[in-house]
């Protein structure tokens, strides 16, 4: 491989792990921050991209707008969900979780199915990025994903600005170490694990939504990112925002330069690099 | 002294028994037709269209094949192999279907092929590809309508290579489909004098291409042949386009491509080419007829897949009344099978003796929503069918 190649790949292992941070963020969120496993993650993604492909002609006035309208009908979406279902999971054991969110999943499939069909439908990147860069003479690089890595930066930055340096972030990391204590000084904790579910659930279709021009629409998308974004928390280590960006940049290395140098096992290096994390470090790469 | 219940039971059974040459009677009337097929999941939308398909060709004959009228029983496989042995068994054991008619996927139509091997039931597959189940798995009542991953795959490689290409770099998930699909652009390019550099993969069902598209960027071949499917060929496609690679390297594939997928990949696809036994505006006059008739009872277009459906029932029809209405009589009915030319939407076809279609495979070229046929790329083309001992 010579060295334009590499970096062209470097690259390309850098954008893709930063779409999965993004993709994952909000699953960090609502495991990390909360303890409840929501398999349903990849159904609020997937729901993203289907507003983003259905929204667009209901609303007009372009991908941005569709954006706002959509992070606005998930972040209501969220909150309306957690007061119904999720509010009666804190207490109770994983499995239990697991059950009633894996119930979701199939409902949002079947509803998906009898509300938009089983084709497979593409969605338009806006017209001003949907250019490309040249690089060398055979190949040039799409626009729209250099602005979706600008997009997962400033996530990336904007999560940690609203955790370390705002009084919701000083609250939601208390309830995080001990709900009784912060509920006993007096805030109301249920109404701040609704906003907590209501960002992860809107974080989640908002990645939907970017990513809806490069991946497409189609049935089965939530459970393809479920498992990846599952592996980049377990990696990182639950609850820590800081560990799901390395590890998400982690895994675009070694899926990435995994397929070019090893193809026979890119499709396991993934879950080999997880299993040699976990085995040096078992409780992921960082505390919360 | 005999026990009341025991008595009871006795007699019942007695009764229950009686009974069964009765129902072995009636099942000469109807004709029980097994369904199984993808209706949730990625495949739904192709399950759909063979179960269309192959129901108009029954509707067109008044409900009835040799007298007989069709009930159908349906089973959705959800596209899932480790669930396919049991939803094949529920239509051979619990149903006592007479026909199973299956499937989308080719991992689920091998566990049936076993299956229908075993029990001796007839089973028409309306797509699955998997070039084993005409080769090492056939049998005496496993026929198929669709086609075998190699013949697309060899047509388009005899195109490539009388276009001039001398090098070749081809790219497809790591699953018996991409294989056998990759295998028989292959044979069709090395025969027409060019060279394939090099075998790209990526692991089923991953979506992430631009690591090896940038390694077809420096491997810089004079054309790249790919097979993808449904959600994994829009992206593709869009990534190829969207990396500059078009205007470059020209990419070409199997039809399934750009079947189904042209409204997601929009312009992105424009121009590509692919081969199939299949395309949109076909010089054959059935193809018309077919069209028309399918739109207006079902208020959608069809495709290849409909075709397959249609052209399964086709068979069923034309075996069943060789064999006079019995579908346990594999002979008759395969005997008829093989030897007849089957008047498809597709064109005229006949079933080598491995129970695969010979038929022409079509290029075709993306001119907005429709892949438009261009000329036969082979005609008459036969699959190998390397292992099947009948």
């Amino acid at each position: 491989m010579d060295f334009s190649t590499f970096l062209i790949q470097c690259l390309n292992s850098l954008q893709y792990g930063l779409l999965l941070f993004l993709v994952a963020s909000g699953l960090t969120l609502i495991f990390g921050i909360m303890g409840v496993i929501n398999l349903a993650h990849g159904s609020f993604y997937m729901i993203g991209a289907y507003m983003a492909y259905g929204l667009a002609p209901l609303v007009g006035g372009g991908f941005f707008v569709t954006l706002a309208v959509g992070v606005v009908a998930s972040v209501v979406l969220g909150y309306v969900l957690e007061w119904a279902f999720f509010s009666f999971l804190y207490e109770r054991d994983h499995l239990q979780q697991v059950l009633m969110t894996y119930g979701l999943i199939l409902v949002f499939e079947e509803l998906r199915s009898l509300l938009a069909g089983n084709d497979v439908h593409g969605v338009q990147a806006p017209s001003g990025l949907d250019g490309a860069i040249a690089l060398g003479d055979v190949m040039s690089y799409p626009a729209y994903r250099l602005f979706i890595s600008a997009c997962c930066v400033l996530l990336a930055l904007g999560m940690w600005w609203v955790f370390t340096r705002t009084r919701l972030g000083m609250r939601i990391r208390a309830g995080t170490a001990n709900r009784e204590m912060v509920q006993s000084l007096g805030i109301d904790i249920s109404l701040l694990y609704r906003v907590v579910f209501a960002v992860g659930v809107a974080l989640a279709a908002f990645a939907g939504m970017i990513a809806a021009p490069v991946s497409s629409v189609y049935p089965g998308m939530g459970e393809s990112v479920l498992i990846i974004c599952f592996v980049v928390v377990v990696i990182g280590g639950i609850g820590s925002i800081r560990g799901a960006l390395v590890a998400a940049l982690l895994i675009g290395f070694v899926d990435t330069f995994g397929k070019v140098l090893l193809p026979q096992a890119a499709g396991v290096l993934v879950y080999v690099l997880m299993a040699a994390v976990l085995l040096w470090r078992p409780d992921g790469l960082f505390k919360p | 002294m005999m026990n009341r219940k025991h008595f009871l039971a006795s007699a019942g059974a007695l009764a229950l028994a009686s009974l069964s040459p009765l129902a072995r009677a009636q099942a000469q009337g109807k004709l029980k037709v097994g369904f199984m097929l993808p209706a949730t999941g990625t495949y739904a939308a192709l399950g759909t269209a063979i179960d269309n398909g192959f129901r108009l060709y029954v509707d067109q004959l008044g409900g009835k094949i040799v007298g007989r009228e069709i009930e159908y029983v349906r089973v959705d496989d959800e596209s899932d192999p480790s669930k396919a042995t049991d939803n094949v068994n529920k239509l051979i054991k619990r149903d006592n279907v007479d026909v199973i008619v299956g499937t989308v996927h080719s991992g689920v139509a091998m566990a049936m092929a076993k299956a229908a091997k075993e029990s001796g039931t007839l089973l028409i597959i309306p797509n699955a590809g998997a070039d084993a189940v005409t080769g090492p798995m056939c049998a005496p009542n496993i026929f198929r309508s669709s086609f075998s991953n190699w013949q697309p795959g060899f047509a388009m490689g005899e195109v490539a290579a009388k276009q001039g290409h001398k090098k070749a770099v081809t790219i497809t998930w790591k699953y018996a489909a991409g294989a056998e699909s990759v295998k028989g652009f292959k044979d069709g390019f090395e025969k027409g004098g060019g060279k394939v550099m090099k075998d790209l993969t990526v692991p089923f069902p991953n979506v992430e291409f631009q690591a090896l598209l940038t390694e077809i960027a420096a491997l810089k071949p004079d054309v790249v042949y790919t097979f993808f499917a449904g959600g994994g060929a829009v992206k593709f496609v869009k990534d190829y386009a969207a990396a500059g690679l078009k205007s470059s390297i020209p990419l070409v594939g199997a039809g399934f491509l750009t079947d189904g997928t042209l409204e997601a990949q929009g312009a992105a696809a424009e121009g590509l080419l692919t081969t199939l036994h299949y395309a949109d505006e076909l010089p054959v006059a059935r193809d018309k007829e077919f069209r028309l008739a399918y739109a207006q009872a079902y208020k959608m277009q069809p495709d290849v897949y409909a075709v397959q459906g249609y052209d399964a029932a086709q068979i069923l029809a034309l075996g069943l009344k060789a064999a006079k209405g019995d579908a346990k009589n594999v002979k008759a009915f395969s005997d008829a099978v093989v030897g007849s030319q089957i008047d498809s939407p597709r064109g005229t076809f006949t079933l080598s003796k491995a129970h695969n279609p010979v038929q022409d495979i079509y290029l075709r070229k993306v001119a907005g929503h429709e892949n438009v046929y261009q000329s036969v790329a082979s005609k008459a083309l036969a699959d190998p069918a390397t292992g099947c001992r009948m």
